[in-house]
């Protein structure tokens, strides 16, 4: 073994440019995959982080008649807000929702909406309802980028809305909107406005009363509460897990893919060096060397390749990946449209396992793609291979 | 004194598929080749020589018939008990060199002491008497595309000698080098082999080597047609 990494290494140093050029071409497939792969990483950690953020905090409880999924429980979603959570409630710590459904006509186009009533006052999210407190002849509402541009709406617009009271009667009014926000987080702007809570629970003629009671303190171990469904950050984030769990298919594809490419970089080496160099073959064998000793050797030249390309790597590509999950990666173009949430930088996540994992799969990866053609060696005749013919 | 033979070839043959018949290159070949010798297959192309060298040289093995090597039967060695016959005792010597192009002069014939397992003080005093004994000690940074023809050959020589093997086999070490040249190698090749007793099998059909050999062995049609020993 000792033997074949001493002439393996003088074969690849030996051989210069082309030994130089597969190193720089895997080592560039390196820090691609793990580039890439930090960046879902990144992708999924800030798709969680946004959803806490902006919409579960730290976990919800939810009116027992709830379902996000079917619109006609909305309105016999709400109950009056246990006297047990007003104190966190006056303290900042939770934030009640109260969810109707609702009509708005944009351009005289209908429309069917979620209206939520927000505390304007709330520092549980990132939602900017401190725009809802103000005073205005019409209904303040704050809506998302995306929402506004489906309704062509723009700040200052008045659009009405039409909902239904507790006791079913249909009214209508006016919404200003007093600002548009920008949200990675689809789920809490699509088909959706806010305004302030009490004006909702007004027009509701539903006082006291809320939907959904979100808190910020996911650790604190939480009482049940009657009428209430809890609901911690795991439950709320299930979706996301399972939408991370789809996506890894979809990333294993794509490190597959560059694994693939690396592994023919160095099988086409592998393959050429073969025919190449059969006169050499045949002389290690004249010179004393078994075929599975010539075998070993072209597997630890083509591993060789991988540990050379890890080193280069580590040159460069260390600092290159360390500044990209500092400064991120900026979309080059305006993701709102995707359909999907990216943020418009994104933020790779690098861990130790990701490197060790790749540099091992790869390496190996590399062993294997290099033994496999040379086990053609195994089956040449040493006289042929001394005259460098081909078989 | 030693009296059992380096080479002992009886009744061999070989014969190799050629598309759906048979080509038979060796057909009944006789011979025996002492310690010390300095001898040569002469004959022209297709004439067996270089079949004959690679079966002692066991890279190839017999149809059938026996080719005993240094007390070994060519055809009933292993893979792993050819390898270290030729690493052990055989030198080879080609028409084409067969350097290692990436490797240095020095590199390359440190090759066949790597092999040995000798220690690094050891092979560098064998590598530099080597290369002591075909004028090249100072090449021993240059690699092979850095060489002529000769000094390749004369590298070649440095590397089949190095580890003192009891036998060299030569497959037309001259054919890709100028007269002048081919009688340097061939000088020297003499000289080693009266200094070190080693044994030395040519294939050749080059008249300035048939000059050298002591003992010639003429091939035909894959059989010994005459023998010619030269008389001191």
């Amino acid at each position: 073994m000792w033997l074949a990494i001493k002439l393996g290494y003088r074969n690849l140093i030996g051989a210069g440019l082309r030994t130089w050029l597969n190193v720089i071409v895997l080592s560039f497939s390196f820090v691609v995959i793990i580039f890439m792969k930090g960046v879902m990483i990144g992708w999924d950690h800030q798709a969680k982080t946004d959803m806490t953020n902006w919409e579960i905090g730290g976990g919800q409880y939810w009116q027992k008649n709830y379902d996000p999924l079917d619109p006609f429980t909305l309105t016999e979603s709400h109950a009056l807000i246990p006297q047990e959570v007003k104190e966190e409630i006056t303290k900042g710590d939770m934030e009640p929702f109260l969810i109707i459904p609702g009509t708005i006509y944009p351009q005289g186009r209908l429309q069917s909406i979620v209206i939520k009533g927000i505390n304007p006052g709330q520092s549980l999210f990132l939602l900017p309802s401190q725009k809802l407190d103000t005073i205005a002849d019409a209904i303040p509402a704050i809506i998302g980028s995306l929402m506004a541009k489906n309704i062509k709406a723009d700040v200052g617009d008045q659009i009405m809305v039409r909902w239904r009271d507790a006791n079913g009667t249909f009214d209508a009014g006016n919404i200003a909107i007093t600002d548009i926000f920008t949200t990675n987080v689809p789920e809490v702007e699509t088909g959706q406005i806010y305004i302030p809570l009490e004006k909702l629970q007004t027009m509701m003629m539903l006082p006291g009363e809320a939907t959904i009671l979100t808190f910020r303190d996911g650790q604190k171990i939480r009482p049940s509460l009657d009428g209430w469904i809890l609901k911690n950050k795991d439950d709320l984030t299930a979706s996301v897990d399972a939408m991370i769990k789809t996506k890894s298919v979809g990333q294993s594809v794509m490190y597959g893919i560059l694994l693939l490419l690396a592994m023919l970089a160095i099988f086409d080496t592998q393959v050429l060096s073969i025919f190449r160099r059969q006169k050499e073959i045949g002389t290690y064998i004249a010179l004393g060397y078994t075929r599975r000793q010539v075998v070993g050797l072209f597997t630890v030249e083509g591993t060789m390749h991988a540990i050379l390309a890890a080193l280069l790597s580590a040159a460069y590509g260390l600092p290159f990946l360390a500044h990209m999950a500092k400064a991120g990666w900026k979309m080059p173009i305006d993701t709102s449209e995707f359909g999907m949430a990216i943020a418009q930088t994104l933020y790779p996540v690098y861990s130790l396992g990701l490197v060790i994992t790749t540099v091992l799969i790869m390496t190996l990866v590399t062993a294997i793609v290099s033994y496999w053609p040379s086990r053609r060696i195994a089956r040449m005749n040493p006289t042929d291979a001394l005259r460098g013919k081909l078989q | 004194m030693e009296t059992s033979p380096v080479i002992k070839v009886e009744k061999l043959v070989k014969r190799f598929r050629v598309g759906k018949g048979e080509f038979t290159a060796l057909n009944g070949i006789e011979l025996v080749l002492k310690r010390g010798e300095f001898a040569g297959l002469v004959g022209p192309s297709g004439s067996g020589k270089t079949t004959l060298l690679n079966i002692v040289g066991s890279l190839d093995v017999p149809t059938a018939g026996e080719a005993i090597v240094l007390g070994k039967s060519i055809g009933s060695l292993s893979a792993k008990e050819a390898a270290r016959l030729r690493k052990e005792n055989l030198g080879f010597i080609f028409q084409s060199y067969n350097l290692l192009a990436v490797h240095t002069v020095y590199e390359n014939v440190e090759f066949p002491l790597l092999l040995l397992n000798f220690s690094s003080s050891e092979r560098k005093r064998m590598i530099m008497d080597a290369l002591e004994w075909v004028g090249l000690t100072d090449k021993v940074k240059s690699k092979p595309p850095q060489l002529s023809g000769g000094e390749c050959q004369r590298v070649a020589i440095a590397r089949a000698m190095v580890k003192k093997p009891s036998l060299v086999l030569a497959d037309e070490p001259t054919a890709n080098l100028d007269a002048a040249n081919s009688h340097n190698i061939l000088k020297t090749m003499v000289a080693l082999n009266n200094d070190l007793n080693t044994t030395f099998l040519f294939a050749t059909h080059d008249d300035k080597v048939i000059s050298y050999l002591k003992r010639k062995i003429f091939l035909l049609d894959g059989k010994v047609d005459r023998e010619e020993i030269k008389s001191n």
